[in-house]
């Protein structure tokens, strides 16, 4: 059943056949190739779920040969070069094969098209091209790892990464260059979805909030990556050719990589963690049964975080010699970042504050989040303010603020925002008893890691080193024990949620009674996701009303049904007189 | 519900009508240049910050560049991107003889830049005016010929100019001074010019060749009767990325080829 405005057909015609009960986008069609070849945005999601799940192990486990060297004070497995190569593996697969493209990648495929009632992305066919060019890159960054590994930290800082290293850096860093690319289609493909493929209603006011943290997102990967893109393509000329444009002997400048890398990757960091937030405003919504509070402000804020990010790169540099004058500005950028994202913080807090709030399992990542994001954010303060930053620059007290963002914010809100819609992605139901277990067990595991972390740091251990003095190795044994706890809590949802899909009870349409439009259509979604045109009459949290109450996605809402469609719309006048010829085809 | 058929064919399944399809993929491009703008506007970056460095390298590394075929090639590019902008007049017409004359004219065009940049390229090579090694070797070479002349000789040494005389008319620069004094040219920065040189024309002859294939792609398309005018909008977004490859263009040759006042010293 498709609606019709005036001459304009505002829906595709309806398939060909209609939709068979039972058929969903998993089952529709089947074999290697149509997963392969697929042009479905659900199945890419899929597709980049399960590719971004093995690289998180890899990643898991160089992160585990680090922890495990760091036992005793001279190294306790790896030789120094291992180490090296270790580290810079964990750093390298963790940022360009898990947080880049875990919630943009996975959820955003996912779901963008179903929140905002569209059919699919913008452009299926580069959405399909994304993946295989992220899987490309992945296997040139792979072959790096293997072939001699790298050594040079992801930061890749030349001189070291284009002259000295003797490890496999040119794949590695090419590799790195090819992802950047799947990065880039992901974030222009959802960045017009959003402009262009809104369903009737669906006004930029009654987004969902996670799809304005796409859009933020998105912005920042349309801006960010082609820079880091071109600074890797010029590191790889200098390294291959042996020519030299940041080589300081023949006149170049390594300071001058270093802010074309951090133009990007510090926007990057905004990358990983403003997806998170937007699944935190969703889950957190849907558990406490109660509107965002200050849904302007959380939407605005990604936004904020968006641009004044790109502000704030030199903070990684406050120790690189650049000037005084400008390290001072970038002290002051970087404390106005914390703005935006702890409006975030306070609307999340405020929107819990009188919630009929219930503890499943996405709310208790949830919760786990606000509190890690909230030390990380805070503690990020510190290395901003460029006096205290000259004494924690590169100890471990950054590693442990970066982490507390990034696992215990970005993770956190991965595993959140994975328990929430797993039932829509794979229509099964997890384990109740285990995902809680899981979520308990990583924040304590996380805690014990990373909070003895910024103990060694201010007290001066630096960061990448193998070795350590011995009044250190306490922290150390703590940290690592912290890790293994950390290690298991994450092997838990692998275990379960795989089981789920075999043994799990079958998840009904909308098993949290959830108000977002994707919440409308049946667990699995079908192939085009939507049956008729949905239609959107309020805002996306107005869990006040009631789900049944709303009649989203309906063509006649229930007591709304003498009203033109136009009218719900908010279209008046010449718009509103021609939607009078409204017909139902059917 | 005048949808025609012809519609159907260009309409894709996911979208409601042809003019939200139209303008997803225009808004896709403009998009798209955006990135390209900032993967070039790193290296405007760099080259900005080393030629107020190095003013004097970067003036006499240009000057040896071959001026000539520069004009051309933007002669040839600017007037591509007008049979370009012809090109979607006649598909918007449905001009299908028109669209695909058009579009051989301007890939014609762009095929004479690149050869006209593969010669250049190659005549910079037998010039050793390259970085590295080469650029080492000859540059010795004529410091080493220059070295029993003497100061007040070099002085009547005719400027040569031109780019094969570019490693006498260095060592002459800097015959008789200490390297890294007042009025010497530096030839490591030289090569630093050298690498910008070659790099940014190189990405830009990708993009090129690369706009090549998309306007092959079209011929091809438009010959089997798949750009009915109701489907122009695919050789619009081609041609706003060949303007956007042009314009690139348009800032590389002065900044590259017109930065030092040719004709000597």
């Amino acid at each position: 059943m498709s609606i019709v405005i005036g001459d304009t057909p505002r829906t595709a015609p309806p398939p060909p056949e209609p939709a068979v009960p039972g058929r969903n986008y998993i089952n529709e069609t089947s074999g290697f190739w149509s997963w392969a070849l697929t042009v479905d945005h659900k199945r890419i999601g899929i597709l980049y779920l399960v590719s971004i799940t093995a690289f998180f192990l890899v990643g898991g486990i160089a992160a585990g040969l680090v922890r495990a060297n760091l036992l005793t004070p001279n190294g306790a497995i790896l030789t120094e070069d291992q180490y090296n190569k270790a580290f810079t593996a964990h750093g390298v697969v963790m940022l360009f094969l898990f947080l880049i493209p875990s919630i943009p990648a996975v959820f955003g495929n996912f779901l963008v098209p179903l929140m905002i009632g569209a059919k699919d992305l913008a452009f299926p066919k580069l959405n399909l091209a994304s993946w295989y060019v992220f899987m490309i890159g992945a296997a040139f960054m792979v072959w790096g790892l293997l072939a001699g590994g790298i050594d040079t930290g992801w930061t890749l800082y030349p001189p070291y990464s284009s002259r000295y290293s003797h490890s496999s850096v040119a794949p590695g860093v090419f590799g790195v260059f090819i992802t950047g690319f799947s990065s880039i289609m992901t974030g222009l493909n959802i960045m017009v979805t959003i402009h262009k493929m809104r369903a009737p209603g669906m006004t930029w006011g009654r987004l969902p909030l996670f799809i304005w943290a796409m859009y933020a997102t998105s912005f920042i990967q349309l801006l960010g990556t082609p820079v880091v893109a071109i600074t890797l393509v010029l590191l790889l000329v200098e390294r291959l050719a042996g020519v030299g444009i940041f080589d300081p002997s023949i006149g170049g400048d390594p300071v001058l990589y270093q802010h074309l890398f951090w133009f990007y990757s510090h926007p990057a960091v905004y990358i990983m963690i403003v997806p998170g937030m937007g699944v935190i405003s969703e889950v957190l919504t849907c558990f406490s049964r109660k509107n965002i509070f200050g849904y302007k402000a959380v939407a605005w804020s990604s936004v904020g975080i968006a641009v004044v990010g790109f502000l704030v790169w030199a903070h990684h540099m406050f120790v690189a010699g650049i000037s005084y004058y400008s390290a001072l500005l970038f002290s002051f950028l970087t404390m106005l970042v914390a703005v935006p994202s702890a409006i975030k913080v306070f609307n999340w807090v405020a929107t819990l504050y009188r919630g009929s709030i219930t503890f499943q399992a996405p709310m208790m990542f949830t919760l786990a989040f606000l509190v890690l994001f909230t030390v990380g954010g805070v503690t990020g303060l510190f290395l901003a303010t460029m006096g205290t930053d000259i004494h924690l620059h590169d100890t471990y007290f950054v590693v442990a603020h970066f982490h507390f963002v990034m696992v215990g914010g970005m993770v956190l809100a991965y595993l959140a925002g994975i328990h929430f819609w797993w039932p829509k992605m794979t229509g099964r139901m997890y384990s109740d008893f285990w995902s809680k277990t899981s979520a308990t067990v990583i924040f304590v595991g996380f805690f014990f890691t990373f909070v003895p972390q910024f103990v060694l740091g201010y007290h001066g251990m630096p960061r990448r080193y193998p070795n350590y003095p011995e009044e250190f190795q306490v922290y150390n044994v703590l940290s690592t024990a912290g890790a293994s706890i950390l290690g298991v809590g994450y092997l838990m949802p692998a275990v379960y949620l795989t089981l789920s899909l075999f043994y799990g009870p079958k998840a009904s349409a909308n098993p949290w009674s959830a108000t977002g439009l994707e919440w409308q259509v049946p667990s699995p979604p079908t192939v085009f996701n939507f049956e008729y045109l949905p239609i959107t009459v309020c805002g996306p949290y107005e869990y006040a009303i009631g789900v049944d109450q709303m009649g989203r996605g309906l063509p006649e809402p229930p007591g709304m049904s003498d009203d033109n469609p136009a009218s719900r719309l908010g279209l008046s006048g010449p718009a509103g007189a021609q939607a009078k010829e409204t017909e139902v085809v059917g | 519900m005048s949808a025609s058929t012809h519609h159907d064919t260009v309409l894709k399944h996911h979208f409601d009508n042809l003019e939200q399809q139209r303008s997803a993929e225009r808004l896709g491009m403009w998009f798209f240049l955006v990135t390209e703008v900032l993967f070039f506007s790193g290296m405007f970056v760099a080259y900005t910050v080393y030629r107020n460095w190095y003013p004097g390298e970067f003036a006499f590394a240009s000057q040896h560049l071959i001026l000539w075929i520069a004009g051309l090639n933007t002669g040839l590019l600017i007037t591509s991107s007008l049979t370009m902008t012809l090109a979607i007049r006649s598909a918007q017409l449905g001009d299908t003889a028109g669209l695909i004359r058009r579009l051989l004219i301007t890939f014609a065009l762009g095929a004479g830049f690149m050869g006209f940049k593969a010669f250049e390229y190659s005549t910079d090579y037998h010039e050793k005016f390259v970085p590295g090694e080469m650029f080492r070797t000859e540059y010795d070479s004529a410091v080493k010929e220059l070295a029993p002349v003497s100061a007040a000789a070099v002085k009547d040494y005719k400027f040569t100019g031109g780019q094969e005389h570019w490693s006498q008319d260095l060592a002459k620069i800097n015959h008789g001074k200490t390297p890294g004094s007042e009025g010497t040219v530096s030839p490591e920065r030289v090569q630093l010019f050298l690498c910008f040189y070659y790099i940014m024309t190189a990405i830009h002859g990708v993009h090129i060749v690369v706009g090549l294939g998309c306007i092959l792609w079209l011929v091809c398309e438009a010959y089997r009767g798949a750009v009915p005018a109701a489907g122009y909008s695919k050789v619009e977004v081609v041609s706003l990325y060949w303007h956007l490859v042009d314009m690139i263009w348009l800032f590389l040759m002065p900044l590259l080829y017109l930065i030092g006042s040719r004709g000597g010293h």
